[in-house]
C-alpha cells in the first residue's frame, strides 16, 4: 500500500569509501590498462539501488532515505552513499 | 552447556556446529531459527559461517536485522558469551556488536585453505582455556574475510587487548605471506569492549577431529565450557583446560 505523500524515485549510491581497501576497483583499473585505456586512475566499484516511495516533499523523503542508508542501504565503516530524488507524475 | 546455533536462510555451517556440541562435547545443542524471538535459555549463541540471504547488499547485513537478532543483542548485552564463525562474524560486525566490517579478499579470490593463527588473548569466552601465543591449526573458506576498520580502530583494538586471533606462519611469527585475505594488523578473530562476543574467520568447528584437520577447534568450545563454570566473585580464575 503506498503510504501518503507524492511518490518520489530516489537513486542511491554506494561506494566504498576513500582509504578503505577497494581490490575491485584496483582490478578494474588493471584490466583497463591492460586494454590500452593508460589515461583511466582512481577506478572505485560501487553499487547502485533505485526505489520508489512516497513521501512528504523532498525534506521528508531525504530524511526517510538517509535512514535507510545508515540503517541498512550503507555500512558506514567502509561505504559513503549519496542519494538523487526525482520526481515522479501519478 | 547448552549451545543454540542460529540457522540463517543460507547458513550452512549450522549442523556441523550442532553436531560438534551434541556428539563430539556431549552438551546440549539448541537449534535456532532466525525468526525466533527467544533464545530458549542457551548458555551461548553460535552464529555459523555461510551465506546468509544469499550474501545480497553486503555479508551479513540482511541477516543482522532479522527477528533472532534482537534476542542475540540482548543476550550479548546482559553478558552471554556470542561466537560468529566467518559469516556469522560479518553479521556480528553488520550488527554493531563487534566493530569494523569484512570486506572482499585483497586477491579477489575465494580462499579455502588450512590456517595457523595466534591467541593474542585468554581473556574471552571462547579463549579463556587457551594460552596467549599457542598456535592452532584452522581451515578458513570465505571470499569476503579481509577485516578493515575505521582509522583509530585498530589501535583502540590493540590497547584495549581485542585481537583475539591473527594469522600467523608455523612458528607463530606474524608476517605478510601468512595473511590470507589482506585483513589489517592480520587480524583473525577480535572481540568486543565487554570481551563476550567474539568473532573469527577460520572455522573452529570444522576442526573438531584428529582425521580432519585436527581437533584445535575444540579450544575454543572447551574455553567456553570452563568459562561458564568459573569461580565467580572477583576471584581471579585460572583456566581449567589442559593444553594439547
Amino acid at each position: 500500500m503506498p503510504g501518503p505523500g507524492a511518490p518520489v524515485l530516489a537513486r542511491v549510491y554506494v561506494t566504498p569509501k576513500r582509504g578503505i581497501l577497494d581490490p575491485q576497483g584496483k582490478a578494474v583499473q588493471q584490466s583497463l590498462h591492460a586494454l590500452g585505456f593508460g589515461e583511466v586512475s582512481d577506478v572505485t566499484v560501487g553499487k547502485y539501488i533505485e526505489l520508489r516511495l512516497r513521501a512528504d516533499g523532498a525534506g521528508g523523503a531525504e530524511s526517510r532515505l538517509r535512514e535507510m542508508c545508515t540503517r541498512l542501504l550503507a555500512n558506514g565503516v567502509i561505504e559513503d552513499y549519496r542519494v538523487e530524488l526525482v520526481g515522479e507524475r501519478e | 552447556m547448552r549451545w543454540g546455533v542460529v540457522t540463517f536462510p543460507g547458513s550452512n555451517d549450522d549442523r556441523d556446529a550442532l553436531r560438534v556440541f551434541a556428539t563430539i562435547l556431549g552438551d546440549e545443542a539448541v537449534p535456532l531459527w532466525h525468526k525466533d524471538r527467544d533464545l530458549r535459555g542457551v548458555d551461548a549463541v553460535v552464529l555459523p559461517g555461510g551465506f546468509s540471504y544469499g550474501d545480497y547488499l553486503r555479508c551479513g547485513a540482511m541477516a543482522a536485522r532479522s527477528p533472532v537478532m534482537e534476542a542475540v543483542v540482548a543476550h550479548a548485552r546482559a553478558g552471554g558469551p556470542v561466537l560468529g564463525i566467518c559469516n556469522g562474524f560479518q553479521i556480528l560486525c553488520e550488527a554493531g556488536l563487534l566493530p569494523g566490517a569484512l570486506v572482499r579478499n585483497r586477491s579477489l579470490s575465494f580462499i579455502c585453505d588450512v590456517v595457523t593463527v595466534r591467541v593474542e588473548t585468554q581473556d574471552t569466552p571462547f579463549t579463556y582455556g587457551c594460552r596467549v601465543g599457542e598456535v592452532l591449526s584452522l581451515p578458513i573458506k570465505h571470499g569476503e574475510g579481509c577485516w578493515v576498520g575505521e582509522r583509530d580502530v585498530l589501535a583502540r583494538l590493540e590497547a584495549n587487548g581485542q585481537i583475539a586471533f591473527r594469522y600467523v606462519d608455523r612458528a607463530g611469527r606474524v608476517t605478510p605471506e601468512a595473511n590470507p585475505n589482506g585483513s589489517l594488523a592480520n587480524v583473525a578473530g577480535i572481540c568486543n569492549e565487554a570481551r563476550n562476543v567474539v568473532g573469527l574467520m577460520p572455522h573452529p568447528e570444522h576442526a573438531v577431529e584428529r582425521l580432519l584437520i585436527g581437533e584445535d577447534g575444540l579450544r575454543l568450545f572447551r574455553s567456553a565450557q570452563a568459562w561458564l563454570g568459573r569461580p565467580r566473585a572477583g576471584l581471579r580464575a585460572e583456566p581449567v583446560v589442559p593444553g594439547p
